[in-house]
């Protein structure tokens, strides 16, 4: 059997991701066209009927390992390697996220397998797998192949849509023996929420706020203007939320939020591929930058460059007027 | 104890990168510089060093690449690091992630580090995976995009950001971290240091000398091929300001919204 196997990622309360079930739905699709099936992993404490809900997305099986905590990746690794090891997987699929990154790549050491990273598509030729992965800042698509099986193929952010078919999986629960170096990490606390609780998700207009503020204080001058808007309000990248400037709640990007508004005004933020997967979905885009070369006006409907210092405030004035 | 960061060069931001169409390699021709990010690894070593709560006797650095990444070594140890160590051969050209982290572990595991640091990513290449590579090979614990580290009860406690917030994750030692940009701010090299660095002992390694077997490492060691190089789907080109008179540039802002119904 040469089937396709999928990391199912959730979060305390047992929700799988998004990100995964666009994986489940693009595996079952390529399975279906290579003439085999998708099954998922599920580590911690999943549900019977969580489990074989999956089969919703199209898998067949879902082997479970309740023994295995959810969360770090290594010990996942430990299961995937060996669920792939013994049942012949041709490729392991993960959507986009972060621990994909992390056990894709623990997969790629342990199994002497090919690993492709920020893919947004797949496609079967010759009954195998090629990905199409953008390089050097999106510039090129290479189609990369496989020379041996498994291949590692960890998808971008949002790149496989979900799709639901209706079916139910066959459970099969997994044992398997940790590697000892597996259980050197320990999980502290998981998933805490810094900042105020904000809601960008509903808002029309979004002013993203990137490092080029320059400090926490940067961001008054970015509610000032949004505040000028029907609906507006103020997002921002990880750099400023690991800086502690902004709430995480406001993050856009791969391990943020996705939003889609009507105006998404960029100020002092680069367009970092992870932060583009978070936003391009928006109706129009428009950024400031004091860099002209900045990623961002690669994929800008206004492009402005100039330092953000001098033109915000007078941009809101400006707004606040024409409203009247 | 003894830390190992592993350092890229790369080529320069401002240098267009290009993929060298009859080897689908990187065109490494011009400018190249020390991979930003491992500047935030070496820097987290030095902490580490002068934080005094491990005993670290030595920080080393240590790379892949063409004759050229000395120069990365040497601004490595610009950056504090007391040596390095250069891992160059013909045979480990065109190594895919695979056949790099096969090559990267068998240098660390001559050294035997206790800490291994590196960055969360490579500006040429862009993987994010190495840290999470060689970590499996060398059979110690890891975790990637760290933004906050620190000793606690000998162990590293650390703190990144997963799909559902912040995690707070304590490793026990040996361990593999790879660092993001937002975990420190990188001294800059005293023209001293700058001056001092090409006497610091460089070790230079063939694939030979690490025991690697030519099969494992370069184009033969890796498991992808490139099959084709194709451009992106064409966007139209978004309009551009120069920013010259800012009332001017506002006013232009104004109206473009104006006309597309955004105010
Ligand atoms: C696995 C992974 C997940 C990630 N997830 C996310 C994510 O969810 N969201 C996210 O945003 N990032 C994410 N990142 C990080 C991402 O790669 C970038 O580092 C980040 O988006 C950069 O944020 P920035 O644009 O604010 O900062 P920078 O990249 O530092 O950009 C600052 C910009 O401000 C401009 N600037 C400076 N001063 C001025 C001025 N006075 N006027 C005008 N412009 C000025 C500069 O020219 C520069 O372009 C992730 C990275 C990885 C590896
Ligand atoms: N050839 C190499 N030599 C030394 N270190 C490397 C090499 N390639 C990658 N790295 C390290 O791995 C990190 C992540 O790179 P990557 O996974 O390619 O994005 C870099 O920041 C470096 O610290």
């Amino acid at each position: 059997m040469a089937g396709i196997l999928v990391y199912a990622l959730h979060d305390d309360e047992g929700n799988f991701n998004k990100n995964s079930l666009g994986a489940l739905s693009e595996a079952a699709k390529l399975a279906g066209e290579l003439g085999t099936e998708a099954a998922a992993v599920v580590v911690g404490d999943v549900s019977d009927e969580g489990a074989q809900g999956l089969g919703n997305y199209g898998v067949s099986k879902v082997y479970r390992a309740k023994g295995v905590a959810e969360g770090l990746a290594q010990p996942i690794v430990d299961v995937m390697a060996k669920v792939i090891t013994d049942n012949g997987y041709s490729y392991a699929l993960f959507g986009g996220g972060l621990l994909g990154f992390e056990i894709g790549a623990g997969l790629t050491a342990r199994l002497g397998a090919g690993v492709t990273m920020e893919v947004t598509a797949v496609k079967v030729a010759d009954c195998k797998l090629i990905s199409e992965r953008p390089i050097l800042q999106d510039s090129q698509i290479a189609d990369v192949g496989y020379v041996s099986e498994p291949g590692i193929i960890i998808g971008r952010l949002n790149a496989f849509d979900v799709k639901e078919s209706g079916g139910s999986a066959e459970i099969v629960d997994v044992e398997v023996e940790l590697s000892e170096w597996s259980t050197k990490a320990e999980m502290i606390t998981r998933g805490e929420q810094r900042g105020a609780d904000v809601d960008i998700e509903a808002a029309d207009v979004l002013i993203g706020g990137g490092r080029g503020l320059g400090s926490a204080e940067g961001f008054d001058a970015c509610e000032d203007l949004a505040g000028v808007f029907d609906n507006g309000a103020v997002a921002a990248t990880r750099a400023v939320v690991d800086a502690g400037w902004y709430p995480y709640a406001a993050q856009i990007g791969q391990t943020g939020k996705t939003v889609a508004p009507k105006l998404y005004l960029a100020v002092g933020v680069s367009g970092a591929i992870q932060h583009k997967v978070g936003m391009m979905n928006s109706e129009t885009i428009v950024a400031i930058n004091k860099d002209s070369n900045a990623p961002i006006f690669e994929f800008s409907d206004l492009g402005i460059v100039g330092d953000l210092n001098k033109i915000m405030p007078k941009l809101t004035e400006a707004l606040k007027a024409r409203k009247g | 104890m003894k830390i190992c960061v592993l350092v890229k060069e790369v080529p320069d931001a401002a240098v267009q990168k290009r993929i060298d169409t009859d080897t689908m390699r990187l065109d490494r021709s011009g400018e190249n510089n020390l991979n930003p990010f491992d500047t935030h690894a070496i820097e987290a070593a030095m902490q580490l060093k002068e934080g005094g709560e491990l005993a670290i006797d030595e920080v080393v650095a240590v790379t892949m690449g063409p004759g050229s990444a000395q120069r990365a070594l040497q601004k490595a140890v610009a950056l504090g690091a007391d040596r390095s160590v250069h891992l160059s051969d013909d045979a480990l050209a065109g190594s895919d992630v695979c056949a790099t982290g096969i090559a990267l572990a068998k240098v660390l595991e001559s050294e035997s580090p206790d800490i291994v640091l590196l960055g969360q990513q490579s500006d040429d290449g862009e993987c994010y995976t190495m840290g999470a590579v060689v970590a499996d090979h060398l059979k110690m614990p890891s975790l990637t995009q760290v933004v906050a580290m620190k000793v606690e009860d000998g162990k590293l406690r650390c703190e990144r950001q997963a799909e559902y917030g912040y995690d707070t994750v304590a490793l026990s030692l040996p361990a593999v971290i790879s660092v993001g940009d937002a975990i420190n701010e990188p001294r800059y090299p005293s023209l001293k240091a700058i001056m001092g660095a090409k006497k610091k002992p460089l070790d230079s390694k063939s694939a030979a000398d690490l025991g690697l077997a030519a099969d494992e490492v370069g184009e033969a060691g890796s498991k992808t091929s490139v099959i084709a190089l194709n451009p992106p789907p064409q966007k139209e080109a978004g309009e551009i300001i120069e920013d010259e008179d800012t009332a001017e540039t506002v006013e232009k802002i104004v109206n473009w919204l104006d006309e597309r119904k955004l105010i």
